[in-house]
C-alpha cells in the first residue's frame, strides 16, 4: 500500500540543501525592479501626480501612473472562472488605481535599473490628493452619507444576504418563532474576530519577461493557472498569450490564493518593452497591499430544549472586506453556512451575512475561508449556553453533533463519513478532561489554570458552490518508471509527496518510481484551479486515481501484446504479474523499452483525465487545552493542547500530523497575539512587520500534540477528507473557553492579548 | 564603487567584487548565487537568511558585506560531505518531517549547525531559546525541534542514554 | 542593498572620531541592528556612515579593573555580555537582561553600546544600566568625560553624545554592584523577537539576615520616554522587612513613572505591569540574595 505509508517528503532534500529554488532563486540577475507607490491617505482620489523628478532620475527606466493603466477593472480571487456573469468574481481594481481605498494603495509604479534607483524615483514623485475621512469598521461604512467606496455599491454593501432553512412542520412559522419561544433556553451573544495575516515566510515575488510575443510569469502562486487567466483579463489580452510558471513556493495560506502583483509586473513588463522586470513584495507590502484574513462581528442567538438539544439557532455576521472584494462575499457566506453546520438545529436556522467595503487593507482567503472566526462565535456560544444552563460543555456538544448521513438543508453537502464524537472522546482521555475540569473547579489566587475545547466541522473542496475540475498526467519513462503531471501545486504542504502516493498506488508501482516536478507552467500542466479549500487531496486526488487507473489499464493492454499466452495480468512493484500466482512475468522496465522502440509497435504510454468532482464530505475534529492564567500581568501559558482529526484516510500519517502542527500554531497565534492594528485617524497599518505583528516564535509555543481518527470516507479517491486547514480553526475558542474555566472571565474578542485581559479581570472585579 | 571582498565561503577562499552598500545576504545570493540564504523580512526578525560568520549564526541581511572581509563563512550549501552525503543535521530535518514549504529551512539548520557544534546537551526548553530567532509558519516548530534535537543527541551518542 | 552615501570603516576609535570629524552627517554604525533597519525604513536613508565594527580590540570585552570596577567595552555584543565570565560572577542581572534582547542572532551582532546610544526607552539593557548607576566614558578630539546614566538620556531617543564623540566604556562602579543581586523582567507580548512592554530591574542589598531591605535600586524602561530610576519607589521599602517591601514596592513605583498610552500598550495597562511586576522582581532579587521568600 503506498496510500498510508509516512514516506519522506519528495522535495526535503532539495530543501535541506538550499537547492530547492523559489521565485527569487531564478530571477536572472540583470531583470529591472519595479517598486510600487502606495498613498499615504486611506480614502480619496488621486487629483494629479507629478512624475518629472522621477524620470530625471539616471537609471529610471519608466514611472507610470494611475492615469496610464488600461480602462480595465478584473477581478483578483483564486475562484474558478464562472460562465455565467452573475456568478463571476467581482472586478473592482485596476492595475494601479486613482481611487484610493485603504492607506498604501497602489497609485503608481516605477521601473528602475536597481532597487535604490526605484526606490528613491518613487520618492520623488509627488502627489496631490482629495482626501475623505477613513472609514474604518463596518458600521461606519453603512452609516447614511458616507461617500462610497466603489461606486457600484451606494451604501458600501458589497453584498448582504438571509437564508434560513425549511422549517419542519410544527407551530412554529420561522426561525424568529422558536428562537423566541419561552418553552426553551433562550441565549443571545455577540463575539469579535480580529484582522491577521498569513505570514508564510516568503514574500509574493515574481517576474516577467516577454519570449516569444507572449509574456511569461515566474511567480510564488498557489493557483497558476488561475493567474494565467486574471493576467489576461487586467491586461486585455487572450489569455494564450500569458504563460505563468510557478516554482517552490515558501507557503502560502491562502494569501497566494489570490492574483496579488502578478498583473501589475507583467504589465510594466510590457511597457518595458518586454524587458525581465521583477516585482517583489516587501514584508510590509505584503502586510498591508496582499490578503489576510477578515475580522468579522457575530450576533448569535439560540433555544435550547430542556433536555439540551438545539431548537434553534440565528447568526448574523458582518464581515469588514475592506478596500476590495477580494474573494467577494464567499468567506462571509462560508462562515454563516459554517456556523450552521457541526451541530444540529432541531427545527430552525436564520443566517444573516453583510460583506462591507471599508478602508482597511483587503481581506481574502485565509486558512479556513471564514470558518476560524465563524468557530470562534460558534463554539464560545456552545460553552456559555452550556454554563448558562449547568450543562456539561463535552456533553452538550456530544449530544448535539452533526449525525451521519446529515444533509446540509441549504447546500446538499451530505456527512459521508464521521469521526467526530471518536474525536472528541480521545481527545478528552488525552487531556484527563474529566479529572483538570473537577480540579479546576473553584480556584482562587492569581494564578489559576483551566481546560477548554472546541469542535469543528470543515467541507472538502468548493462544490456545489463553485466548479471543481482537475486534471493529472501520467507519462511513462524509458526505465518503466512515471512522470506524473499535475496543475495542482505544492504549497508547503506535502502535495507532491501525496500526489506520488496517491498515483503509486493507482498504477500499483512504488512511490519511489513516481517522479514530479514541482514546478508547474501553464504551458505544460494539466488544468486544475490549484491549492485551496483543503481540495487537493480529494479533487486532484480523484484525477490521479483516475488517471493512474487508465494508465495502469494501458500498460497491461500493451503487456497483454508482449504476453498473448499469459492468463490474468496485474502491475504489482516494478513488474508486470500474474495476477493469481503473483509471478514476475515481464518488467516494467523491459516494458517501457519495448513500448518506447519496438520496431513492430512503438508507443509512448501516457493517460491524461480531468475529474469533475461533484460532490463534497465533512471533515471533523476538535482541540482540547489546558492554560494557565496569570490574572494581574493578563497572561495566558498553554500547559497542553491537542487536535483530534478525523480527516478520512490518512494518506502520509507523518506529513499529516506535520500540517496539524502547523495549523495549531496558527490557531495559537490567532487566539493569543496576533491582529493587524490600524490607526484610527488615518487608517495606516500600524504593525504591518514582523516586529510588531506578534507571530509566535518557538518559546511562545507548547508541545504540540497532534491525533487522529480515521475514517474511511466513500465519497474520497482513497477514503480521504479536507485536511489542510482544518487544523487552525478550533484552538482559539478552545483557549477562550479554558480562559473561562480559570477565570470565569468569558472574553469575546480575539485575540486574547493581556490588555484585553487585564482590562476584562478589572471590569469582572479580579483585580 | 567596487570593493574587493576577501573571505573563505563554504570552505573555499573567495574573493569578489562587492557593492559596499550591500548586505552579506545580497553578497551570498546575487555575487555568489548561494540562495539557500532567503529573504523574509530584511531587518533581522525572520531569520530565513541566518549564515555562520566564524562559526556564529547572524542575520545576514543586517550584516553588511564588507564587514565579511577575511572571516569564515558557512552556508548550507556548505554542509554536504564532498561525497554528497547529508550532513546529520540535514538528514534530521528530513527524517523527523520539520520540512514543510522550506523556506526558514536552510536558516534553521545553520542555528542548528552552531547549537550542535558547541559539544553541549540542552533542554527542550533551551532549544526553543536557541531556535527562537526563527520564525516557521507552517510546522509550529514542533518537528523542527524534534529534528534539532535528534541532531544535538546523535552527535553526543546519547542516543538511548548510552554516552 | 542599502542606500548608503557612504561607508568608512574605522582602523582605530581615534580613526573613528576623525572620521567623524571629517564628515559631520555622518553616523556611528557598530552592530548595524538598529542603523541598518533604519536606513532600510528610508528615516536614514542616503546617509554616510562610519563603522566602528572591526574595532573589537578596543572596543569589545569586559574587565574588572583594579578598584573593583566593572568596565564593559560597548561593542560587545548582548551574546557576549551575557555569556561573559566577569559579567556572570559580579552582575549576573545585567547579562539576563541583555539576554533577552531580539533573538540570538541578533544578539550575536547587536552591541550593548548601541543599546545605549540609540536611546531608546524600550532597550533591554537599559533599565538596569540605570539601576546599577553606570557611568559613560565618551572619547572626543577634546579628551575623555563620564556622564553618570541618569544624565544620559535626553529625550526620546536622544543621548548626551554630540557628534564627534564615541562611547568607549560602559563603567558599572563596584559599590553600585557589590553586595546587590538583582532580577530583570522583560514583559513583552513574545518571549522572544519583541520589545519590551515594560523592563523592570530591581537590585537589592539585604541586610545579614536576609530578612531587610538595605537598600534597593529600581529602573524602568517603557514607563516614560526614557528609560528611569524610580527613586520614591526606592525610599519607600529602605529598611522594610522584604515581604512587606515587596507588597508595597508596585505602588509606591506608580508614583515615579509616567508612562504613555501608545497603540501597543495603554497607560493604564503599563502602570499594572509597573504595580505588579516592580514586587516581582524585588522578590526575585532578594531570593537570589539569599532571602526566605
Amino acid at each position: 500500500m503506498e496510500v498510508g505509508r509516512s514516506i519522506q517528503r519528495v522535495d526535503a532534500v532539495d530543501k535541506v540543501t538550499g537547492r530547492a529554488q523559489y521565485t527569487d532563486d531564478l530571477c536572472p540577475r540583470n531583470a529591472l525592479v519595479a517598486k510600487v507607490l502606495h498613498s499615504t491617505i486611506a480614502n480619496g482620489w488621486v487629483k494629479s501626480m507629478d512624475t518629472a523628478a522621477a524620470e530625471a532620475l539616471p537609471g529610471v527606466v519608466k514611472v507610470l501612473t494611475c492615469f496610464d493603466v488600461p480602462e480595465i477593472q478584473y477581478p483578483t480571487p483564486g475562484h474558478p472562472w464562472s460562465v455565467e456573469p452573475a456568478h463571476q468574481d467581482v472586478a473592482d481594481r485596476k492595475l494601479l488605481n486613482r481611487r484610493v481605498r485603504i492607506y498604501g494603495d497602489d497609485i503608481a509604479a516605477v521601473v528602475a535599473v536597481d532597487e535604490i534607483t526605484a526606490r528613491r524615483a518613487l520618492e520623488r514623485i509627488r502627489v496631490e490628493y482629495e482626501e475623505y475621512p477613513p472609514v474604518l469598521t463596518p458600521q461606519a461604512a453603512m452609516a447614511p452619507g458616507v461617500p462610497p467606496i466603489h461606486e457600484e455599491h451606494p451604501d458600501n454593501i458589497l453584498k448582504h444576504t438571509v437564508s434560513e432553512i425549511p422549517l419542519p412542520p410544527s407551530d412554529f412559522r420561522c426561525a424568529g418563532d422558536v428562537l423566541d419561544c419561552p418553552a426553551y433556553h433562550r441565549f443571545s451573544g455577540h463575539y469579535e474576530t480580529q484582522q491577521v495575516q498569513h505570514c508564510h515566510i516568503e514574500n509574493p515575488t515574481s517576474y516577467a519577461y516577454r519570449e516569444g510575443g507572449r509574456i511569461v510569469v515566474v511567480t510564488s502562486t498557489q493557483i497558476p493557472h488561475i493567474v494565467r487567466r486574471v493576467v489576461g483579463q487586467a491586461l486585455g489580452i487572450p489569455w494564450g498569450r500569458v504563460r505563468v510558471v510557478k516554482p517552490y513556493i515558501g507557503g502560502g495560506f491562502g494569501n497566494k490564493q489570490e492574483v496579488l502583483y502578478e498583473p501589475l509586473n507583467a504589465w510594466l513588463c510590457v511597457e518595458a518593452g518586454g524587458r525581465c522586470v521583477k516585482l517583489e513584495a516587501s514584508r510590509e507590502e505584503t502586510f498591508r497591499n496582499t490578503r489576510s484574513r477578515h475580522p468579522i462581528s457575530f450576533d448569535v442567538r439560540a433555544a435550547v430544549d430542556g433536555d439540551g438539544y438545539l431548537m434553534a439557532r440565528s447568526c448574523v455576521a458582518v464581515s469588514d472586506q475592506g478596500g476590495y472584494a477580494s474573494h467577494g462575499h464567499a468567506i462571509a457566506a462560508n462562515a454563516v453556512t459554517g456556523f450552521r453546520q457541526t451541530y444540529l438545529d432541531q427545527l430552525a436556522h436564520r443566517s444573516e451575512a453583510y460583506t462591507v467595503y471599508t478602508n482597511r487593507p483587503a481581506p481574502g482567503a485565509m486558512r479556513g475561508y471564514g470558518i476560524p472566526q465563524c468557530n470562534f462565535a460558534l463554539e464560545c456560544m456552545m460553552e456559555d449556553i452550556a454554563r448558562e444552563m449547568g450543562l456539561d460543555p463535552y456533553e452538550f456538544r456530544y449530544q448535539n453533533l452533526m449525525p451521519p448521513g446529515y444533509v446540509d438543508p441549504l447546500n446538499g453537502i451530505t456527512c459521508h463519513s464521521t469521526g467526530a464524537r471518536e474525536c472528541m472522546e480521545k481527545g478528552r482521555r488525552f487531556l484527563d478532561w474529566d479529572g483538570l475540569r473537577a480540579r479546576y473547579q473553584n480556584q482562587t489566587g492569581p494564578v489559576r489554570r483551566g481546560v477548554g475545547m472546541a469542535v469543528f466541522s470543515y467541507k472538502t473542496g468548493v462544490h456545489p458552490i463553485s466548479l471543481e475540475t482537475s486534471s493529472a498526467r501520467i507519462v511513462l519513462n524509458q526505465d518503466g518508471t512515471v512522470q506524473l503531471q499535475l496543475g495542482a501545486t505544492e504549497i508547503g504542504q506535502g502535495g507532491d509527496t501525496v500526489f506520488s502516493q496517491m498515483c503509486a498506488q493507482a498504477i500499483g508501482i512504488p512511490t519511489e518510481d513516481v517522479h514530479i516536478v514541482s514546478t508547474q507552467d501553464t504551458d505544460i500542466a494539466p488544468f486544475d484551479t490549484g491549492a485551496y479549500a483543503s481540495r487537493q487531496t480529494y479533487v486532484t486526488g480523484h484525477a490521479i486515481r483516475r488517471t493512474g487507473e487508465r494508465f495502469r489499464e494501458k500498460l497491461l493492454r500493451y503487456a497483454r501484446e508482449l504476453l498473448p499466452e499469459a492468463g490474468e495480468l496485474d502491475v504489482r512493484g516494478r513488474d508486470i504479474v500474474d495476477a493469481r500466482s503473483g509471478e514476475s512475468l515481464l518488467s516494467l522496465a523491459d516494458l517501457a523499452l519495448e513500448a518506447f522502440y519496438s520496431l513492430e509497435h512503438s508507443v509512448h504510454i501516457t493517460a491524461e483525465c480531468t475529474s469533475h468532482v461533484k460532490d463534497n464530505t465533512f471533515s471533523f475534529g476538535c482541540c482540547f487545552a489546558e492554560i494557565e492564567v496569570d490574572i494581574p500581568v493578563g497572561k495566558i501559558r498553554v500547559l497542553r493542547i491537542v487536535n483530534v482529526h478525523d480527516s478520512g484516510t490518512l494518506i502520509n500519517p507523518k506529513l499529516a500530523e506535520a500540517q496539524v502542527h502547523g495549523g495549531m500554531s496558527m490557531g495559537l497565534g490567532y487566539a493569543l497575539s496576533e491582529e493587524m492594528k490600524l490607526d484610527e485617524k488615518t487608517g495606516r497599518l500600524l504593525n504591518g512587520n514582523l516586529l510588531d505583528y506578534k507571530l509566535p516564535t518557538a518559546l511562545d509555543h507548547p508541545e504540540l500534540h497532534a491525533l487522529f481518527v480515521e475514517t474511511e470516507d466513500p465519497s474520497g479517491p482513497f477514503g480521504n477528507k479536507s485536511l489542510g486547514e482544518p487544523p487552525a480553526i478550533p484552538v482559539a475558542p478552545a483557549i477562550r473557553n479554558a480562559l473561562l474555566h480559570a477565570t470565569g472571565v468569558a472574553v469575546n474578542t480575539l485575540p486574547l492579548t493581556p490588555q484585553r485581559l487585564v482590562d476584562a479581570f478589572r471590569k469582572e472585579g479580579l483585580l | 564603487m567596487i570593493e574587493a571582498l576577501q573571505c573563505t565561503v563554504n570552505g573555499r577562499a573567495v574573493e569578489v567584487g562587492i557593492d559596499p552598500r550591500e548586505s552579506l545576504a545580497d553578497v551570498l545570493r546575487e555575487r555568489l548565487g548561494l540562495t539557500s540564504v532567503k529573504k523574509g523580512c530584511e531587518v533581522g526578525e525572520c531569520g530565513a537568511c541566518t549564515v555562520l560568520v566564524d562559526g556564529v549564526a547572524i542575520d545576514s541581511c543586517i550584516y553588511l558585506g564588507v564587514w565579511a572581509q577575511g572571516k569564515r563563512i558557512l552556508t548550507v550549501e556548505g554542509l554536504q560531505t564532498e561525497s554528497g552525503e547529508l550532513s546529520p543535521i540535514q538528514r534530521a530535518f528530513v527524517e523527523e518531517a520539520a520540512v514543510q514549504c522550506g523556506f526558514c529551512t536552510p536558516g534553521i539548520i545553520m542555528s542548528a549547525v552552531e547549537i550542535v557544534g558547541s559539544g553541549r546537551q540542552y533542554t527542550r526548553d533551551e532549544l526553543r531559546r536557541l531556535i527562537s530567532g526563527h520564525l516557521c509558519r507552517c510546522t509550529g516548530y514542533q518537528n523542527i525541534l524534534n529534528a534539532v534535537e535528534r541532531a544535538v543527541n546523535e552527535a553526543h551518542k546519547f542516543v538511548g542514554g548510552a554516552e | 542593498m542599502y542606500d548608503i552615501a557612504s561607508i568608512y570603516q574605522a582602523r582605530s576609535v581615534a580613526d573613528a572620531i576623525r572620521a567623524l570629524q571629517a564628515d559631520p552627517s555622518a553616523l556611528v554604525i557598530a552592530g548595524g541592528t538598529d542603523v541598518l533597519i533604519k536606513v532600510r525604513e528610508g528615516k536614514l536613508a542616503g546617509c554616510s556612515l562610519v563603522s566602528i565594527h572591526g574595532l573589537g580590540e578596543e572596543l569589545s570585552g569586559v574587565t574588572q579593573a583594579s578598584g573593583g570596577d566593572i568596565e564593559i567595552g560597548p561593542l560587545t555584543t548582548f551574546r557576549g555580555v551575557a555569556f561573559d565570565p566577569v559579567i556572570r560572577r559580579c552582575i549576573p542581572v545585567l547579562g539576563e537582561a541583555v539576554d533577552q534582547a531580539g533573538g540570538p542572532q541578533l544578539r550575536a551582532a547587536g552591541t550593548i553600546g548601541g543599546n545605549v546610544c540609540n536611546g531608546i526607552t524600550s532597550a533591554d539593557s537599559a533599565s538596569t544600566l540605570m539601576a546599577l548607576g553606570a557611568v559613560l566614558r565618551v572619547r572626543s578630539p577634546r579628551g575623555e568625560r563620564e556622564v553618570p546614566i541618569a544624565q544620559w538620556y535626553k529625550g526620546v531617543g536622544k543621548v548626551d553624545l554630540a557628534h564627534e564623540e564615541l562611547l568607549v566604556k560602559i563603567v558599572i562602579p563596584r559599590a553600585n554592584c557589590e553586595g546587590y543581586t538583582g532580577h530583570y523582567i522583560k514583559y513583552a507580548m513574545r518571549s522572544a523577537m519583541d520589545i519590551a512592554t515594560l523592563g523592570v530591574s530591581c537590585l537589592v542589598k539585604l541586610s545579614a539576615d536576609k530578612r531587610t531591605v538595605e537598600e534597593a535600586r529600581l529602573a524602568f524602561g517603557v514607563a516614560g520616554p526614557v528609560p528611569m530610576r524610580a527613586c520614591g519607589a526606592e525610599a519607600a521599602v529602605r529598611g522594610l522587612p522584604i515581604g512587606e517591601a515587596v507588597g508595597r514596592i508596585g505602588r509606591a513605583a506608580l508614583e515615579d513613572v509616567h508612562p504613555r498610552s501608545s497603540w501597543r500598550a495603554s497607560k493604564e495597562f503599563r502602570l499594572q505591569l509597573v504595580e505588579e511586576l516592580s514586587g516581582r522582581a524585588l522578590r526575585e532579587a532578594a531570593r537570589k540574595g539569599g532571602a526566605q521568600i
